[in-house]
């Protein structure tokens, strides 16, 4: 049988990554895929040189334009490690309300994107249009759509009063109503489970070796989850981690869409316990030393290396995203899957190639 | 810094990533730090429950640093970043993208690495 | 199996989902951030909003006593507003709309009288 080599560019009408993939093709079933990226690599870490510790939040933010206030709460918890200093209890309460509405905004765009991967415009348009409420909740308390720019090294800049926090609950309630009258679709419908259900299966075990985070790994049975480190807040939420065994791509949509609900009950628990008190401490120095941080995004578990050498600006700044966790399983994913299984399986491990090359 | 430093050299590395890995540690990523003209620190992170590890490498620049790629599949990518932005060569790497991951096929130098020295033997 | 089918009858005949812009402008909320404005009575040309700036787009002379700023490199985060000694710089509501020329901001204080130095006092 005669092998074909296909490139899978960086432009592809369904696949909004600018992701390379090489796939050796017979007869449309897939023998061998090579990922390559590099297409948006900006040298964002370099940027420490220039920027002093408190500009580099800012920048650190626009890593991503999704997940950013995630990344900002990362790099502030490293720099709280190193400076010596701990967030007030009311400051780690509401960095963990808009973590999770980015949580939830990052869900909806996704499982928008993965309907519109098989071609299910309506269903695309109808969760996006969810997903604007959720983004003017983030605009009307902090001021901007997704880059919210909230967090300071030391706590958090903007607070939530009484009226705001009851506006966003009644919000939510909305918002949750919604995504149940279109989960019905996502979950059983019959052409949805034709596409997905089977495609691009990943193991427990071999999930465990190539080292995925984040639903992906949940999707193959292995309960892990970074927020369990209880950091900012967590540690005094109820938080139960959501599994599926199949490992497929439908039992990652239906981790992501647990997840949207978890990410609803989990606001409504932090705004019940949000107690009084400031909002930042302090933060004076300059820092010498080596920290490591680690937060869940919604795409997994983010990895922050930070080493300071006692001036203005820091030595070395290593971001390690998800998404380049979750690439190598593409090479393991997708030999044996038809050629037009390739977009679906692909934005099944939700791919954010601006933060994979930063 | 979270977790235990161990320090290994470029002959030892191998082995305490296979003694790593028989013990079920996961491995989170690499880092590489440029800590002089001549000498980069490369730090593996690895992860089991929650606990980190790690490894420290000091190596020269023009050291030829043993891939583990064959034991962590996932570090071929890592691996590939390192040699394109600093200029350290893996050998035994599983797929090797030659320095055209992130640069262009003729980029010599090294991006990321601030300290320059002149081939002509002045101080850069 | 037609699950959706209600869905789009439903918005066949139901009300519009989007706002008829620009006949219908949603004004912006009330936290919602814009570019600085600066009050030239009040600022002291301290230039402490062109150091903390992370992107670099205010400029202070303190020699000619003039504030520049650039609202196309500004990334409306804040920080100058509230790291401004004297009151002077207050953030707008809401971003700009679209321009056809970039036109920085340039902005002449006065220099105020200091104390007199310790050398004049002498002699």
């Amino acid at each position: 049988m005669r092998q074909a080599i296909i490139p899978f560019g960086p432009q592809h009408p369904v696949f909004p990554e600018p992701v390379h993939l090489q796939l050796k093709v017979e007869d449309e079933v897939i023998r061998e895929a090579i990922p390559a990226f590099g297409y948006v690599h900006r040298g964002l870490e370099s940027l420490v040189s220039i920027r002093d510790l408190h500009q580099m939040v800012h920048v650190v933010e626009r890593i991503c334009g999704i997940c950013s206030m995630i990344h900002a709460l990362c790099y502030c918890q490293g720099m709280e490690e190193l400076m010596g200093v701990e967030a007030p209890p009311r400051a780690r309460f509401l960095r963990v309300i808009w973590s999770e509405l980015h949580r939830i905004h990052s869900h909806l765009l996704w499982l928008g994107l993965f309907a519109d991967s098989f071609g299910f415009e309506s269903l695309f348009m109808e969760l996006w249009k969810i997903r604007e409420k959720v983004l003017d909740i983030q605009e009307a308390t902090a001021g901007n759509r997704i880059i919210v720019s909230v967090n300071v090294i030391g706590g958090v800049r903007r607070d939530l009063d009484l009226s705001q926090r009851k506006a966003m609950l009644d919000d939510l309630q909305e918002v949750e109503q919604a995504v149940r009258s279109v989960s019905g679709v996502l979950l059983t419908d019959y052409t949805v489970s034709r596409r997905t259900v089977g495609k691009g299966v990943v193991t427990g075990e071999q999930a465990r070796e190539l080292g995925v985070v984040g639903p992906v790994l949940r999707a193959s049975g292995i309960r892990q989850d970074s927020r369990m480190l209880g950091y900012a807040a967590f540690n005094e939420l109820e938080l139960e981690p959501v599994v599926e065994t199949d490992g497929d791509c439908h039992a990652r949509c239906r981790v992501r869409l647990r997840e949207v609900f978890q990410s609803i009950d989990l606001i409504r628990q932090a705004v019940s316990r949000i107690p009084e008190g400031e909002l930042s401490v302090k933060v004076r120095g300059k820092p010498e030393g080596e920290a490591v941080a680690r937060v869940e995004q919604p795409r997994g578990e983010v990895f922050y290396y930070l080493k300071a050498n006692g001036t203005k600006n820091l030595d070395r700044l290593r971001v390690r995203t998800p998404t380049f966790a979750n690439i190598p399983a593409l090479v393991v994913m997708l030999p044996g899957m038809w050629l037009s299984d390739v977009p679906v399986v692909v934005l099944s491990i939700d791919p954010c190639i601006s933060c994979t090359e930063r | 810094m979270q977790g235990e430093v161990i320090p290994v050299n470029v002959e030892t590395v191998l082995g305490e990533a296979a003694r790593a890995k028989a013990e079920g540690w996961r491995l989170v990523t690499m880092t590489c730090v440029e800590l002089d003209a001549a000498s980069v620190d490369l730090l593996y992170h690895f992860d089991r429950d929650f606990e980190l590890k790690h490894l420290r490498l000091t190596a020269s620049k023009d050291a030829l640093v043993p891939s583990i790629s064959p034991l962590f599949f996932a570090a071929f990518l890592v691996e590939n970043e390192i040699q394109d932005l600093f200029g350290v060569r893996f050998h035994g790497l599983v797929i090797d993208y030659g320095r055209t991951l992130y640069l262009g096929e003729d980029v010599k130098e090294a991006p990321f690495c601030r300290y320059v020295v002149n081939d002509s033997g002045d101080q850069g | 199996m037609f699950k959706m089918t209600r869905n789009i009858l439903l918005n066949l005949v139901g009300p519009r989902a989007t706002r008829r812009y620009p006949v219908v402008v949603r004004p912006a909320f009330e936290n919602c951030r814009g570019e600085p404005v600066n009050d030239m009575e009040k600022c002291n040309l301290c230039g402490t909003c062109a150091v903390k700036c992370p992107s670099g787009c205010i400029l202070v002379d303190k020699r000619n006593a003039t504030w520049r700023f650039d609202p196309y490199a500004c990334i409306t985060c804040g920080v100058c507003t509230e790291s401004c000694p004297s009151g002077s710089l207050r953030q707008r509501n809401g971003y700009r709309s679209p321009v056809r020329e970039m036109v920085p901001v340039l902005l002449r204080g006065r220099i105020k009288e200091g104390k007199p130095k310790a050398a004049d006092q002498v002699s």
